[in-house]
C-alpha cells in the first residue's frame, strides 16, 4: 500500500473574512513526502490554511500546487485528498467496514478490490476485526483509526489532518503520535496537520510551520524552531521560556537549561567564567511535576520593559547527586546558562 | 446585485480574477437553484394575493368602489367581528401557552423513551380530522353530553350548564386543535437547552425555581414566542370550529367572509374583509417583533 507523496507549493495566499485578516501572503513550499505541521494559537489562521489546501474554503488570492498541477480553483471531490476531521466526522449510519470502503465505492474501485483493500487498512490501523462494528460501539482511539483507515485507503498522494488527535486524553495521544509518524514512514504521502499542541508538531513533523494572526512566522524543523526561534513569538510559543535582557540583546532562557547553585558551582569550576551567563534571584514556588521541578524565580535587579523577571526552571533531581541543587521557596538562588545554550533573538527579525 | 460591487474592485494577487469569477458563479448557481421555488411562491401566494386586493375595489356590476372597506367602518358589526376574531385568537394563543408549556417541558425533562409515549399523545389528535375532533367535541360537551351527564350524574350541578354553542365551546375546541401546533416548536427548543446550564445556576446559587426563571424560560422563551405566534395566525383564519362548536354566537372573520361569498355572492366584499385582515395581522405582527425586540434591549 505505498505510494509517493506530491510536493505542496502554497504562494501568495490572502484571506480575509469582512475586514479581519486571517491569512496575511502566506508562502509555503512542502517537499514531496514531508510531514509537516501548522501550529499556532487558536484564531491564528491555521485551520483556515488547512481547509483552503483541501478546497473547503477559498481565499481571496494566491496560488495551491499539488506537484505542478494548480488546484486553487479545483473543487474538494476533485483533490483527490485523503482528510481527517477534528471529530472524524465518521458516517454514524454505516458500519466500521462501509465507512472506510466509502471513498473506494466513489472511485469505482472493482467489489473484490475494495474488500481486499478495506481489510488491508484496517489492518494498518490494528482494526482488522473491526469490520461489522457500528461507529458508536468504538472508543475515541478507535474511531481515530477508522478514520484514519478510511483516509488513507484510496492512497492519497496528500493527507490532511485538522487537530487529529485533541478529542483523545494524554497517554493514548502520544502513542497515536508514534503510530501515524510511522503510518507515514510506511505510505510515504505528503502529510499536514493542524495542531495547536507545540510538543506534538515537535514530534511528529520534519518540518514545522508557525502561524501567527494569519501570518507565517518561521517554517523549519523542531531543532531549528527550538534553538533558533526567528522571533520572540516562536522562541514564546515553541518551548517553555524566559525573557532576559542580556549585554543590550534578548536573551531566551529555557527552564531546563539552567544550572543552580551547587550544580553551577561544581560546573563552572574548571571552565572558562566568560563561557557562563550568571544571575541570582530568590525562589517564589517549587512544583513538584513528576519527572522534573519546575520552579520560579524572581531574579534580582532584571527587568523587562519596567516589570520584574521572574524566571522559570526545570530540574530533574537525581538523588545521588550531592550538590543537588534542590530549591527552597524563600531562599537566594544562583543560577548559571552555559553560553552554548543561551539563545540570543537576531535584533533583524524580531 | 452583489456582483456589481466584486466585479467594481480590480482583483489584485494571484488567480483572484480566477477565484472571484467561481465565487460569482456558485452565487449564479444558487440563485437559479432557487428560482423554481420562487416561481412558486410568485404564482401561487404573491399573484392570488394580487387579484383579492383588485377584487376588493370592484362591487358586483364590475365598477371601481371603495364600497367594501367604507361599509367596515360604518357598519358597527363589521367592527365586532374583528374585534371577536382577535379576542378569541388571543385567549386561545394564552390558554395554549399556558397549557402547552408545562407540557412540553414534561416532554423534555422525561427520557425518550416515555417522551416519545406521551408525544402520540399530542400527535395522534394532530393527525386525526379537525372536522371529527370539532364534532367528537360537540358530543362531550353538549346539553346531555358526557360531562353534563356524569357532573349531573354525580350531582355536582343540578341543572347541565352551557358548555358549547358559546364562547366558552369555541374557546375549549380551538385550545385543543391549536395546540400541538405551540408544543412542538416549544420542545425542539427545550431540548437543545444544555443541562449544565441549570446544574450551573444552581451550584452558583440560585433555588431551582429561580434557575428556571433566570435561565431555562428565557432560552425557551423563542420557542414560545415562535409557538404563540403560529397558534395566534392560526386562529385569526379559524372557520370550522368556531362555527360548529360557537353556535352562531361567536361570529369570526372567516364565517362572515364564507358568508359573503355563499349568501350574496360578493368577491369584493369578501376580498375586503380578507385584505383588512392580511394588514392589521401583518401590523400587530411588526408591533409584536418591535416589542421584543425593545426588551431584548
Amino acid at each position: 500500500m505505498s505510494n509517493h507523496g506530491l510536493s505542496v507549493t502554497v504562494t501568495g495566499i490572502n484571506k480575509k473574512f469582512g475586514s479581519h485578516v486571517a491569512l496575511d501572503n502566506v508562502n509555503i513550499a512542502i517537499e514531496a513526502g514531508e510531514f509537516i505541521s501548522l501550529l499556532g494559537p487558536s484564531g491564528s489562521g491555521k485551520t483556515t490554511l488547512l481547509m483552503i489546501l483541501a478546497g473547503f474554503a477559498r481565499p481571496d488570492s494566491g496560488s495551491v500546487k499539488f506537484g505542478d498541477a494548480e488546484v486553487i480553483r479545483m473543487p474538494p471531490h476533485k483533490r483527490n485528498i485523503g482528510m481527517m476531521f477534528q471529530n472524524y466526522a465518521l458516517f454514524p449510519h454505516m458500519s466500521v467496514g462501509d465507512n472506510v470502503a466509502y471513498p473506494l465505492k466513489l472511485r469505482r474501485t472493482p467489489k473484490a478490490e475494495i474488500a481486499q483493500r478495506v481489510t488491508a487498512a484496517l489492518d494498518l490501523v490494528k482494526l482488522g476485526e473491526y469490520s461489522e462494528r457500528r461507529i458508536d460501539q468504538l472508543s475515541g482511539g478507535q474511531r481515530q483509526r477508522v478514520a484514519l483507515a478510511r483516509a488513507v485507503v484510496f492512497q492519497p498522494q496528500i493527507l490532511l489532518m485538522d487537530e487529529p488527535l485533541s478529542a483523545l486524553d494524554r497517554n493514548l495521544r502520544e502513542q497515536m503520535q508514534i503510530e501515524i509518524r510511522q503510518l507515514h514512514e510506511k505510505l510515504g504521502m505528503t502529510t499536514i496537520t493542524v495542531t495547536h499542541d507545540q510538543r506534538e508538531a515537535l514530534t511528529m513533523s520534519d518540518r514545522v510551520a508557525v502561524i501567527d494572526h494569519g501570518k507565517l512566522m518561521q517554517f523549519g524543523t523542531p531543532e531549528a524552531l527550538y534553538e533558533r526561534p526567528a522571533n520572540r513569538f516562536v522562541a514564546g510559543f515553541i518551548g517553555e521560556s524566559t525573557f532576559i535582557e542580556h549585554e543590550g540583546r534578548t536573551l531566551v532562557v529555557r527552564p531546563e537549561r539552567l544550572l543552580v547553585n551547587g550544580q553551577a558551582t561544581m560546573r563552572q569550576a574548571g571552565t572558562d567564567a566568560g563561557d557562563w551567563i550568571t544571575f541570582a534571584g530568590r525562589v517564589q514556588s517549587v512544583i513538584f511535576q513528576g519527572e522534573s521541578l519546575l520552579s520560579t524565580v524572581l531574579l534580582h535587579g532584571q527587568k523587562a520593559g519596567g516589570q520584574d523577571v521572574v524566571l522559570q526552571l526545570r530540574q530533574t533531581v537525581s538523588r545521588a547527586d550531592s550538590h543537588n541543587g534542590k530549591l527552597n521557596i524563600d531562599t537566594d538562588v544562583e543560577i548559571a546558562l552555559h553560553r552554548s545554550d543561551a539563545i540570543f533573538l537576531d535584533e533583524r527579525q524580531s | 446585485m452583489n456582483d456589481q460591487g466584486l466585479s467594481g474592485a480590480v482583483p489584485q494577487g494571484l488567480n483572484a480574477a480566477g477565484i472571484a469569477d467561481d465565487i460569482r458563479r456558485e452565487r449564479r448557481n444558487l440563485r437559479l437553484l432557487a428560482s423554481p421555488a420562487l416561481v412558486l411562491v410568485l404564482v401561487l401566494i404573491v399573484g392570488p394575493m394580487l387579484w383579492l386586493f383588485y377584487l376588493s375595489f370592484y362591487n358586483e356590476h364590475g365598477q371601481f368602489t371603495f364600497e367594501h372597506y367604507a361599509r367596515m367602518l360604518d357598519e358597527g358589526a363589521y367592527l365586532s367581528i374583528f374585534w371577536t376574531t382577535f379576542e378569541v385568537s388571543l385567549i386561545v394563543t394564552v390558554l395554549c401557552a399556558l397549557f402547552g408549556y408545562p407540557l412540553a417541558y414534561l416532554l423534555a425533562q422525561l427520557p425518550a423513551r416515555w417522551a416519545n409515549v406521551l408525544m402520540l399523545g399530542v400527535l395522534v389528535p394532530f393527525w386525526t380530522a379537525l372536522l371529527v375532533r370539532t364534532y367528537a367535541w360537540l358530543v362531550l360537551l353538549q346539553r346531555r353530553g358526557l360531562i353534563n351527564d356524569t357532573l349531573v350524574s354525580w350531582g355536582i350541578i343540578d341543572q347541565p350548564i352551557a358548555l358549547v354553542h358559546n364562547l366558552t365551546g369555541t374557546l375549549i375546541g380551538m385550545t385543543h386543535v391549536m395546540i400541538p401546533f405551540l408544543v412542538l416548536p416549544l420542545y425542539a427548543t427545550m431540548k437543545t437547552i444544555d443541562g449544565n446550564l441549570l446544574r450551573a445556576s444552581g451550584s452558583l446559587g440560585a433555588s431551582p425555581t429561580r434557575a428556571f426563571w433566570d435561565v431555562y424560560f428565557p432560552l425557551s422563551a423563542p420557542g414560545l414566542y415562535a409557538g404563540m405566534i403560529l397558534v395566534f395566525i392560526f386562529c385569526l383564519g379559524f372557520y370550522v370550529t368556531p362555527a360548529v362548536l360557537g353556535g352562531g354566537r361567536v361570529i369570526m372573520i372567516a364565517q362572515r367572509i364564507e358568508n359573503s361569498v355563499s349568501l350574496y355572492p360578493s368577491w369584493g366584499a369578501a376580498s375586503a374583509l380578507g385584505v383588512v385582515l392580511l394588514l392589521v395581522t401583518i401590523l400587530l405582527m411588526a408591533f409584536g417583533a418591535w416589542i421584543s425586540k425593545l426588551a431584548r434591549r
